[in-house]
């Protein structure tokens, strides 16, 4: 029974049922609901489910494996963590979109065929733009729609891909799909366009600036829910359909460097950790394209691990702007006095992300740079190292000595409430849990593992590498300074460079377009205007004249004739008579040569 | 506890003794890493004890002065209110 029961059907009617409830018993029921989506999740069993025929197309709603599983169970968990996390709100207008994004996520991971894919692919879009918006002011609307515009665009590519590819193949089966030489060209194109939609989900520079722009705009508890599905849900379908293609090789590694680099200019605390977002998630895009056993095991772990890891580093720094109001680095500092439990959570969310051993990155990103150093590019493995460093130096060291240490901001802010230091709780308990017992989470994945994160080179150098980094940042720590700036990213093109397009159809264009008005008018319109005169004389007088004259010659007969008509037999007899004597008389005075 | 715990970090009166814990940690990481067993493996870089404190600080450093150069120079850093 319970197999046959979708947790996106529990998360979505649920989260629409939300409004009905007020008060304690709407605080009850997003908790409850998540509870019941993990008990669910415990009982799913590899299968297929809800198979259905549409229009001739089979669609297969709810397929379980074992790498779905690994995201159905991450998901069910954080979106507990991520409810209690917000328990405090009031309304319900937020809950009830996480909802829906949390429904749709789960639509994505259990999709079987293209279409429930797409579907619920652009409801997490709107949803999670809802996310955004609620969080209201000109900046977070503007971001909001921005944000909407891109994924919107996505859908589209998306949607192309997969009817190109349903063409070309015949079947909207969700599975990996493959380019050659054998492939038709429209098979070809599917192939490209379905990539480039995934890989925009997945924040892939240049199709990165999205998740950076809108992330740090969303609501304290918005951008926690936000943090941890759309760019998972990516990570989830590049797995299943384009494992070992190996463009993504290197797209995944210069993602994993764009983000670090980007992190050290960055002020604003949760843009910096969104930038951390598009680095880990470049451990994954990677992962996928070496596309051995080992690394698609090491991308789903990581994708789990990150998740909550990254769900922690967000839940803190949201307690900071949820406590103090204030968002930018140059603005915060000195917090640790008055914040010490959520300067210890965030923490070991930092100590995770970085992959210290003992905490969750250690055993799954090790996976990710194993399987890159075995496969066969040493290069990537050294450069995804080198964000390693970078991505304790900014979100363990940059983010914290600045937003808790550093120079005294003179504010002193009280913890956070009892759910979101619950909330983080949870989390770190996981951050601790999978580093000290990997077992569990090795247990889940897709294929069997045969790797040992804890040995004992592995130990020293990921320590040296760390605190070795560590030195670095303590002797170069002025130059690093957060200033009060901005940074362009590839949303420039749209926010700076919609402007010059505005500016190219507002003066060069419209100036056209005038002077075709003009000229219309001078001389074209004053042309037609004389001609029209002209035509309109003639059907008044000629046209008219004749019609009128035929009508009044007919009317004029059409009377006579009645009047001969007089119904009486002899009378006609008679005309008959009159008729055949006229005509014979005319017939003999031709025929005797008088006429 | 955790109150205490959290001071050390940040208290202007550890710092003395934080510098001396870092740069005791920091030997000891290096030892241990001269001390450990390894094996060979497909990379030269496995070989080298030290390689990853070396590598870690190296990157540390290069990627603080490449991005600042890149955010400077590059015109990447912007006013705040550049998009207004």
């Amino acid at each position: 029974m319970t197999e046959w029961f979708h947790p996106a059907i529990t998360l979505i009617l649920g989260g629409l049922l939300l409004p009905l409830f007020r008060g304690q018993s709407l605080k009850a029921m997003s908790l409850i609901l998540p509870a019941l989506v993990i008990y669910q999740v415990s009982q799913l069993t590899p299968g297929t489910y809800g198979q259905l025929d549409f229009a001739g197309i089979s669609l297969v709603m709810f397929k379980v494996d074992k790498l779905a599983l690994v995201f159905g169970w991450v998901f069910a968990i954080m979106s507990f963590i991520g409810n209690l996390y917000s328990l405090h709100l009031e309304k319900p207008g937020q809950r009830v979109a996480a909802f829906l994004y949390m429904g749709s996520a789960f639509g994505v991971v259990f999709a079987g065929d293209w279409f429930t894919l797409l579907v619920s692919w652009e409801v997490m879009a709107f949803a999670s733009a809802y996310l955004i918006f609620a969080a209201q002011g000109d900046p977070a609307i503007r971001a909001g729609f921005r944000y909407l515009m891109i994924h919107v665009a996505g859908g589209v590519l998306l949607l192309g891909g997969i009817v190109l590819h349903g063409i070309d193949s015949g079947s909207y089966l969700f599975g990996p799909l493959q380019t050659g030489p054998d492939m038709s060209p429209q098979g070809n194109l599917a192939y490209t366009l379905i990539m480039v939609s995934f890989m925009l989900n997945a924040a892939v520079p240049p199709l990165n600036a999205w998740l950076t722009d809108a992330y740090p705009e969303a609501t304290v508890t918005g951008a926690v829910f936000l943090s941890a599905f759309t760019t998972k849900t990516a990570v989830y379908v590049l797995i299943r359909t384009y494992p070992g293609a190996e463009v993504l090789v290197w797209f995944g590694v210069m993602m994993a460097l764009y983000g670090v680099v980007f992190a050290v200019l960055e002020n604003d605390c949760r843009r910096l950790l969104g930038y951390h977002i598009v680095s880990q998630v470049g451990y994954m895009v990677a992962g996928v394209g070496i596309g051995t056993e080992l690394a698609l095991n090491g991308t789903a772990s990581h994708a789990f691990s990150h998740i909550l890891y990254k769900g922690l580093l967000f839940m803190g720094a949201g307690a900071v702007i949820h406590m103090t109001g204030r968002r930018k680095l140059t603005e915060l500092g000195g917090l640790y006095r008055t914040m010490p439990w959520t300067v210890a959570l965030y923490m070991i969310g930092a100590f995770a992300i970085s992959a210290f051993p003992f905490f969750s990155g250690f055993v799954s990103k090790s996976m990710v740079i194993a399987a890159a150093a075995g496969d066969h590019s040493a290069t990537a493995a050294l450069l995804l190292t080198v964000a390693s460093s970078g991505t304790f130096l900014h979100t363990g060291l940059k983010l914290p000595y600045y937003m808790f240490f550093g120079k005294d901001c003179g504010l002193r802010p009280k913890e956070p409430p009892l759910n979101m230091l619950l909330a983080m709780g949870i989390a770190a308990v996981f951050c601790v849990g999978i580093g000290v017992f990997p077992g569990y989470l090795y247990d889940l994945l897709p294929y069997p593992v045969d790797f040992e994160p804890y040995t004992a080179v592995h130990i020293t150098e990921s320590l040296g590498i760390l605190m070795f980094t560590l030195l670095a940042f303590v002797l170069f720590l002025k130059y690093l300074d957060p200033e009060n700036t901005i940074s362009l990213d590839t949303d420039w093109l749209y926010r700076r460079g919609a402007r010059l397009f505005m500016w190219f159809a507002h003066r060069p264009v419209l100036a056209w377009e005038q002077m075709v008005i003009t000229l219309g008018d001078g001389l074209g319109l004053r042309t037609v205007h004389r001609l029209s005169k002209e035509s309109m004389r003639a059907d008044t007088h000629m046209v008219d004249a004749a019609v009128n004259g035929v009508a009044r010659l007919s009317l004029a007969t059409g009377g006579l004739l009645r009047r001969l008509q007089t119904g009486i037999v002899s009378h006609y007899g008679l005309a008959m008579v009159v008729g055949l004597m006229v005509m014979g008389g005319f017939y003999l005075l031709v025929q005797g040569g008088v006429l | 506890m955790m109150h205490r715990l959290i001071n050390f970090f940040g208290d202007e009166k550890y710092l003395k003794i934080r510098w001396r814990l870092l740069l005791l940690v920091l030997a000891l990481v290096l030892l241990a890493d001269f001390l450990v067993t390894r094996h060979p493996t497909a990379h030269f870089w496995d070989a080298i004890p030290g390689w990853g404190a070396f590598f870690g600080f190296i990157s540390c450093a290069v990627i603080i002065f490449v991005s600042k150069f890149i955010g400077k120079k590059g015109g990447i850093m912007k006013d705040e209110d550049y998009y207004d």
